[in-house]
């Protein structure tokens, strides 16, 4: 919602585009069949549409509306959507425009009782965290569809109707610019928490409904506070209710506040009630200068998931799959990993590099991934929403005690996203070669980085198949060698990376450890080798190369072997 | 769970007496919330703290 006399797209920092709708070849009676239609062009349905392309892969991304989200909503980018960001090629207007951020504070009763600190290894080459707003989430992501030949964008194209046959899907699709039809091999449906497609089908989300609401409100103030994650329990300023302030480009600040027990939604979210309360808030937090306000909504937290997130040639990605809490900023980042996920893999199957029973893998992949997301948000929710009164009791005693003692403080920590570890997945068989190490990232996680002598990073090496990091001295093994050409027989985008701890002249392309700094962060000997998937989680290791398990677990990562 | 020795526990028993009074009618509840987050803390031992809760809620009537 906006200001009274405001149109809903009338933005204090943000020109929205309109979009118009256009004439496409099946209204005039062609009928190409397309390997996939993306319905919903938000960033998971972008997002989908740019992995494919990587790959070579065309679609039609449709979107029933004319441009982007009418709010900031989604605000916070992951260190490893920023992985993805890059490889589709979007990450440099995110670097130039984001804030990047480690740190945040926890206030009760205005009294600071928890200083959050997110790792930041010395590696990485992205901060744990980037605000931004969804609108510009969306323009920076649609620059790069509209730059890429293989994707079709249609907006005002909203799907009508949707047939499952076995071998594809026929759409009804209506326009503006008139009716058609639309065939496809698969769907993707990325048309977000209301998924007209999962009605269209007949499925339903479930999971719980939590009671506690929040309004999240945009302003527009020239404050002088870094960008980090405030919390405030217990505030003079929202006496009964918890606040939480972000900072965001252009001057932005979004205040979430939970509203008391009892108050009425309708009441809460009318213009004089918001003032007023940001009003008192920002008062509370010694700003005393003008402020503007730009955009409101309220929410409520749910963890809802569909019991499959695929269903035949038809797959769910972001909030049409599941819909988390906001705590934790997990929404949009899930989605992202949604839409890289099933990207590379249908884009495998797509080129017949991959059996389609990869596809299999992509459903228990990323709805574990949402039910280790709800785990954890249930529990930074019950904190920020404490639904019955031992709950708000308990929360009343651990933070009026966090306020002179330490051990009660992690409870304030927000449990921030982290990426989900694929240890359980059929892709990942031996996951019990974690025993062999003392250390380093266990199997099924995303991969660390490192910096390099020349600036770039190990990862940057990686490719878009299935990449094997192999640690050494000096040159590989005859042996080692002869497995690496069977990888790559076997996957034909397969690359090796070969970190030795002596200098070698003869390949450039070896990384070279001197200091041992990478090999300390795999906790890898000579002969330790990664492999990677090619979203650069960690398919297997092994201390010493065990070739039947390594040759196994790439196969399975293209779908050509059942475990 | 070690038990302590009567003695001590009577001493216990008369200082969460008091304790209880000192806090108030008003804040009794958020001082024995707060009591027991502290003991259980103390006490470092899940299982054992989870058996201390089971036993104080049986037989509430």
């Amino acid at each position: 919602m906006r200001p009274a006399g405001k149109g809903a797209l009338e933005s204090l920092y943000f020109d929205y585009p309109q979009f118009a709708a256009r004439r496409v070849p099946e209204q005039d009676g062609a009928a190409a069949r397309h390997p996939v239609l993306i319905v919903g062009a938000g960033p998971i349905g972008m997002t989908a549409a740019l992995v494919l392309a990587r790959y070579g892969i065309k679609s039609v991304l449709i979107d029933r509306k004319d441009t982007f989200n009418d709010g900031s909503r989604a605000i916070c980018i992951a260190r490893p959507s920023m992985h993805i960001l890059e490889r589709i090629g979007a990450i440099a207007p995110f670097i130039e425009n984001a804030l990047g951020w480690r740190f945040g504070r926890s206030y009760y009763r205005g009294e600071q009782i928890f200083r959050l600190e997110m790792p930041q290894p010395p590696g990485e080459k992205y901060l744990p965290m980037y605000n931004l707003q969804q609108q510009y989430i969306e323009k920076f992501l649609h620059d790069a569809v509209e730059a890429s030949d293989l994707i079709d964008m249609r907006w005002q194209s909203e799907l009508s109707g949707i047939e499952r046959h076995t071998d594809g899907v026929s759409a009804r699709i209506a326009s503006p610019a008139g009716d058609y039809r639309l065939d496809a091999d698969y769907v993707l449906a990325a048309d977000g928490a209301r998924s007209p497609v999962r009605s269209m089908l007949g499925l339903r989300l479930k999971g719980d409904n939590y009671e506690g609401r929040y309004v999240i409100a945009d302003i527009r103030m020239d404050h002088d506070f870094p960008t980090e994650r405030r919390a405030f329990f217990e505030p003079s300023g929202n006496p009964g209710g918890t606040v939480l302030i972000h900072k965001q480009p252009n001057d932005i600040w979004r205040v979430d506040y939970q509203l008391r027990e009892g108050e009425s939604e309708q009441d809460a979210v009318r213009e004089e009630n918001i003032r007023a309360r940001v009003g008192a808030i920002l008062a509370d937090i010694g700003h005393a200068k003008p402020w503007e306000l730009e955009w409101w909504s309220v929410y409520s937290a749910n963890t809802l998931c569909l019991d499959d997130y695929r269903h035949g040639r038809v797959v769910f990605i972001g909030d049409a799959a599941h819909i988390v809490p906001i705590f934790g900023v997990r929404g949009l980042n899930n989605g992202l990993a949604d839409a890289e996920n099933i990207g590379w893999k249908l884009a495998l199957v797509l080129h017949g590099e991959a059996d389609e029973r990869l596809l299999d893998s992509y459903s228990s992949e990323r709805r574990g991934a949402t039910l280790d997301v709800f785990a954890n948000a249930t529990k930074s929710t019950r904190f920020m929403t404490p639904p019955t009164r031992g709950w708000r009791l308990a929360r009343e005693a651990a933070l009026s005690l966090s306020l002179k003692h330490e051990f009660p403080r992690g409870l304030a920590n927000p449990r921030q996203m982290q990426p989900y570890t694929y240890s359980e997945s059929p892709l990942t068989p031996y996951a019990g070669r974690d025993a062999e190490f003392a250390g380093g990232p266990r199997c099924g996680s995303a991969a660390p980085n490192a910096k390099l002598a020349d600036g770039s990073h190990l990862l940057d090496r990686a490719g878009n198949g299935m990449t094997a990091i192999l640690f050494c001295e000096g040159q590989p093994t005859a042996e080692q060698s002869t497995l690496l050409g069977q990888l790559g027989r076997i996957d034909s985008r397969f690359v090796p990376v070969l970190v030795s701890s002596r200098g070698s002249n003869s390949d450039a392309k070896t990384i070279t450890d001197s200091d041992g700094e990478i090999a300390r962060l795999f906790a890898a000997a000579p002969g330790t080798l990664y492999l990677l998937r090619p979203d650069l989680h960690i398919a297997g290791r092994w201390k010493t190369p065990v070739p039947d398990e390594i040759l196994k677990t790439t196969s399975l990562c293209l779908g050509s072997e059942t475990p | 769970m070690s038990a302590m020795p009567f003695e001590d526990f009577e001493t216990a028993y008369e200082t969460l007496a008091t304790a209880i009074d000192k806090a108030g009618p008003e804040r009794e509840a958020l001082f024995l919330t707060r009591l027991a987050l502290v003991l259980g803390h103390e006490l470092g031992d899940i299982a054992a703290y989870r058996k201390a809760i089971e036993i104080a809620l049986d037989g509430l009537e």
